[in-house]
């Protein structure tokens, strides 16, 4: 049944090249944990991976019943965790997984530093898994105060009082964070507008940067 | 496998079926992907459908007016409902056209237009007819649709007690 649905479009659209290429690539002996067991280590990256997928799926869900609002955004959190089916699992997945994703992250960062897979000719990946860094630590910040209780509204007049400190520009940086001079109204939806479109957008254009340019490069080799 | 697939060969020596090493870590894999997947996706979509699935509470019933103001002409009343909207509760007024027929039976009316959704009112081009604004759709007194309407309006539950008039849950006319 599959297989001459499969073959049907295939016929039209020939589309086994397009997976064939993203699907074979050998895997070298020295990245392959069946090998070595210490190869372990080259499975962060895919774990940050896998983490963000579920980080994205699982925020699509919240969004169904989440609002960005100050009087409704603690109601409907409180209400979505714990009147909806599932719904203190699927926050708890965005929840801890938002502290996985720096983990598993911050681990691929020193498999790749320990191993030098920095280093020519792969700087410029090494340049964009940092950009994801940042763009995961703003998700992180971002994210954080949209429940809209004590500890997101101090954790983030906290960082907006970190970022204001920044010589110059700080004060500029503050009133565009906060969209006014309080964490109010106006800087809960410019948050909730920040982590649901602009770095998500931004994350999946550096993902598939990085992705494109690890498969161009190859893996680098062996110690 | 089965016999009778089997007997063409017969001659041959019972082959053992044995899975291939691919076909065997395909399967493993592929099962191990499911189980995580379905692991992460079934809570979310449980958690999607979940207005699918939660139970309809009870209709309660909510005092309008005093019996005695009834007439035989309909008169809109207004009165509040306690609504639970997920984490927003409200208290929405509704409002009522109750009237009495012949044989002195009060009955309340919606004012919900069953064409397309807008509130009607009663005796409002004087043909002493529910009209709509929006359509000219027209029903008698007891809700029958005379024009553009496809139905005749909905009904209010009403319970009499101490003399007031209790209004519940919204019914299919019961008049015509």
């Amino acid at each position: 049944m599959f297989k001459s649905v499969y073959n049907w479009i295939d016929e039209r659209l020939d589309i086994t090249p397009l997976w064939r290429d993203v699907a074979d690539h050998e895997v070298p002996e020295h990245v392959n944990p069946a090998h070595h067991f210490s190869a372990f280590v080259y499975c962060f990256g895919g774990l940050t991976f896998f983490i963000t997928v579920i980080q994205i799926l699982s925020g699509m869900f919240l969004t169904m019943y989440y609002v960005p609002d100050i009087i409704n955004a603690y109601a409907s959190v409180d209400y979505l965790q714990h009147k909806v089916a599932f719904g203190q699992i699927v926050r708890g997945m965005h929840h801890f997984g938002a502290s996985l994703v720096i983990v598993m992250m911050f681990l691929h960062t020193l498999r790749v530093f320990f191993t030098g897979s920095y280093k020519a000719p792969r700087e410029m990946n090494w340049v964009v898994g940092m950009l994801i860094f940042f763009i995961m630590l703003g998700l992180g910040f971002t994210g954080y105060l949209l429940p809209w209780d004590n500890k997101a509204y101090y954790a983030t007049k906290v960082g907006v009082e970190i970022a204001a400190s920044v010589p110059v520009l700080g004060p500029y940086i503050a009133d565009f964070l906060y969209g006014g001079d309080i964490v109010g109204a106006q800087t809960l939806t410019r948050f909730f507008a920040i982590h649901v479109f602009f770095l998500p957008g931004a994350l999946i254009a550096m993902l598939a940067a990085h992705f494109i340019m690890i498969r161009k490069q190859g893996i680098s080799g062996p110690l | 496998m089965s016999n009778h697939e089997h007997h063409e060969n017969a001659h041959k020596p019972a082959q053992r079926k044995e899975m291939s090493r691919r076909q065997f870590l395909s399967y493993t894999l592929g099962g191990t992907t499911a189980f995580m997947m379905g692991g992460a996706v079934l809570p979310m979509v449980r958690f999607a459908v979940d207005p699918l699935l939660v139970k309809k509470g009870e209709g309660t019933y909510v005092k309008v007016v005093e019996e005695s103001k009834i007439t035989n002409e309909p008169q809109e009343f207004k009165f509040t409902v306690h609504q639970i909207d997920g984490w927003y509760v409200s208290d929405p007024e509704l409002s009522a056209w109750i009237s009495k027929d012949e044989n002195n039976t009060i009955f309340a009316l919606s004012p919900v237009c069953k064409h397309l959704g807008c509130t009607i009112g009663w005796n409002v081009k004087g043909k002493n007819e529910f009209d709509c604004p929006c359509h000219d759709a027209r029903y008698t007194k007891d809700g029958k649709n005379l024009a553009v309407a496809p139905n005749p309006l909905d009904e209010y539950e009403v319970k009499l007690e101490d003399g007031f008039v209790y209004l519940g849950p919204i019914k299919p006319n019961t008049r015509v």
